[in-house]
């Protein structure tokens, strides 16, 4: 559906992104992550023809976002990063404009208009004033625009940007929607959205790509050792032999304890990769007549890929 | 096309439901009735007068005595009132961010610049309509020489039509609507008062000052003569300030 090769752009000599590639497949949601100011947005202004790229290009099903700009914009719907709206209009009144703008043919307005509403819940406050609307519902005609002629291709520029919790969940829920029958690309820079939304994730840091994958295959990409966490309780020196016991058993690489609480003490297991230590761990520890409360296995969290891949990069 | 009237539509509709165009033509023909008022009631005293001196009497007549000096009056209004009716059109979409929105859509930006420009003007044009009063009432009461009334019209339109570009332009350099509004005002005064300095500069220079005056164009339209000259005037400054819109339209893509 797109591809983008070698996309690159300067505000005259202060870089935006250089030498982006990357492909986005058919009704894939892809998430696009980095800091602020890693270049996101303009990648995004670039990929519906606001922006034109310093070099490279993209292609957008097909066609090139220089050359065949109108092409490209007929399929592509766009969430711009503060969702833009004229706040005078009522939501009708605005979603009427945006059809014939877009170039929705008469007999088919009302019907797309009416499909949009339904879509993004809209049906209660379709005759109120946008600007009197909820920052929610705000951002709901937001992404009604977006869908409006039906595009093969939505682009949401921080989407949940400025919501509520309840919000947030119910736009996500919509995106996720939306992904099936669509292809998505959403920026984000809260992660959990992003592994909770998208099938694909790409890390963008200082313009530069640092790594596109599955959140799931950049976890275990970067997973080189597993971390178990150990809670004991700690009545008679029970945590000072358990930290003995531990460290003895084989595979473990380090055993980091915590500072000491009055009843509980917990412990950081790292240890080797391949092997489940779990079991071996548990027996070893009840053996002894520990007193163990809690053990489990942590799994590295997109925050933690996220720092650790945007702080390779700086080193 | 389609699309060009879809921003026209959306144009119109704001200058209409945000009260701004009743508002506009309100001021517009009260300022001009009041213009006119006083103007006719000086005309009503010099025709006494004439009664007394059959010399006075035979230099007398609607058109020079009423209309010239009405139109010259209606034409320094227009020169307050249409920087204000153009000077949110680009600002406030660039103000709102709207404007990014609008130019991913596929649509042509000179679509988008004629879709507002028309409705500015056609906004211009009721105000413009509004004001033909005056000059029914003296049809009705009397019986000047339409010839005139006509061209004077033709001539406030176009003069009206190149000021409504010259504020599409400035709206669309910047993102504060009162910059937009003084710098139309403050070029279209400029053009407008441009030929006073034409006496004093040598003849060269002074025929070319005079040729640049919005004022120095409208007068063979007062006198009820349509040179193609002044059309041609009015027509290119309309022309040439839409196409820096266009240009203004562009840039933004390119700088931003």
């Amino acid at each position: 559906m797109i591809q983008v090769e070698n996309l690159t752009k300067y505000y005259g000599t202060t870089l935006g992104v250089k030498g982006l590639n990357f492909q986005v497949e058919q009704g894939e949601v892809l998430g696009f992550l980095g800091p602020n100011g890693a270049g996101k947005t303009t990648t995004m202004k670039m990929l519906t023809c606001y922006l034109p790229p310093t070099a490279g290009t993209a292609k957008v099903c097909g066609f090139d976002i220089l050359d065949q700009s109108m092409e490209v914009r007929a399929r592509i719907g766009y969430l711009p990063e503060r969702n833009p709206l004229y706040s005078d209009m009522t939501v009708r009144g605005y979603l009427d404009f945006v059809a014939r703008v877009k170039g929705v043919r008469q007999g088919a307005r009302r019907a797309e208009i009416d499909r949009a509403i339904e879509r993004c819940g809209l049906a209660a406050v379709s005759h109120r004033t946008i600007g009197k609307l909820s920052k929610g519902y705000q951002q709901r005609v937001g992404i009604a625009q977006a869908i409006l002629h039906d595009p093969e291709i939505l682009i949401l520029d921080e989407p949940t940007l400025g919501l509520d919790p309840k919000q947030i969940i119910e736009i996500r829920q919509l995106i996720r929607d939306l992904g099936g029958e669509k292809t998505v690309i959403l920026s984000s820079h809260i992660l959990p959205e992003v592994s909770q939304v998208c099938n694909r994730v790409i890390i963008v840091n200082r313009g530069e790509l640092v790594a596109v994958d599955t959140p799931d295959n950049l976890r275990s990409r970067l997973t080189t050792s597993a971390i178990l966490r150990v809670t004991l309780r700690n009545d008679g020196g029970a945590a000072a032999r358990g930290e003995a016991m531990l460290s003895k058993i084989d595979g473990v690489l380090m055993v980091k304890a915590d500072p000491p609480g009055a009843l509980i003490r917990s412990f950081t297991v790292e240890c080797v990769n391949d092997r489940d230590l779990r079991e071996e761990i548990a027996r070893t520890l009840v053996a002894e007549k520990l007193p163990l409360l809690e053990l489990y296995r942590e799994e590295l969290s997109l925050e933690d890929i996220f720092l650790q891949l945007v702080t390779e990069e700086v080193n | 096309m389609r699309k060009l009237a879809a921003i026209y539509r959306k144009e119109l509709q704001y200058y209409f439901q945000s009260i701004t165009a009743y508002v506009m033509i309100g001021l517009f023909l009260a300022l001009s009735g009041y213009f006119f008022y006083s103007i006719f009631r000086y005309y009503n005293y010099l025709s006494y007068q004439a009664g007394r001196d059959p010399y006075l009497a035979g230099t007398l007549n609607l058109i020079e005595g009423v209309m010239r000096p009405l139109m010259g009056n209606v034409s320094v209004v227009l020169l307050f009132a249409l920087p204000l009716l153009t000077m949110r059109l680009f600002a406030e979409e660039k103000k709102q961010g709207t404007f990014e929105l609008l130019l991913t859509y596929p649509l042509s930006d000179a679509a988008v610049v004629m879709g507002k420009y028309l409705a500015a003007l056609s906004v211009f044009a009721l105000m413009l309509a509004g004001s033909l009063l005056y000059p029914l009432l003296l049809v009705i009461y009397s019986n000047p020489e339409p010839g005139p009334i006509v061209t004077s019209y033709i001539g406030l339109f176009l003069m009206g039509a190149s000021f409504v570009a010259m504020g599409i332009f400035f709206s669309s350099i910047t993102s504060n609507q009162i910059i937009a509004g003084a710098a139309t005002f403050g070029v279209s005064l400029f053009f407008l008062i441009i030929g006073w300095a034409a006496p004093f500069v040598g003849s060269t220079f002074s025929k070319v000052l005079s040729q640049i005056s919005i004022l120095e164009h409208y007068d063979t339209f007062a006198k009820g003569i349509i040179n193609l000259q002044d059309v041609t005037y009015y027509v290119f400054l309309t022309v040439f300030f839409l196409f820096m819109t266009l240009r203004s339209l562009e840039s933004a893509h390119w700088r931003s």
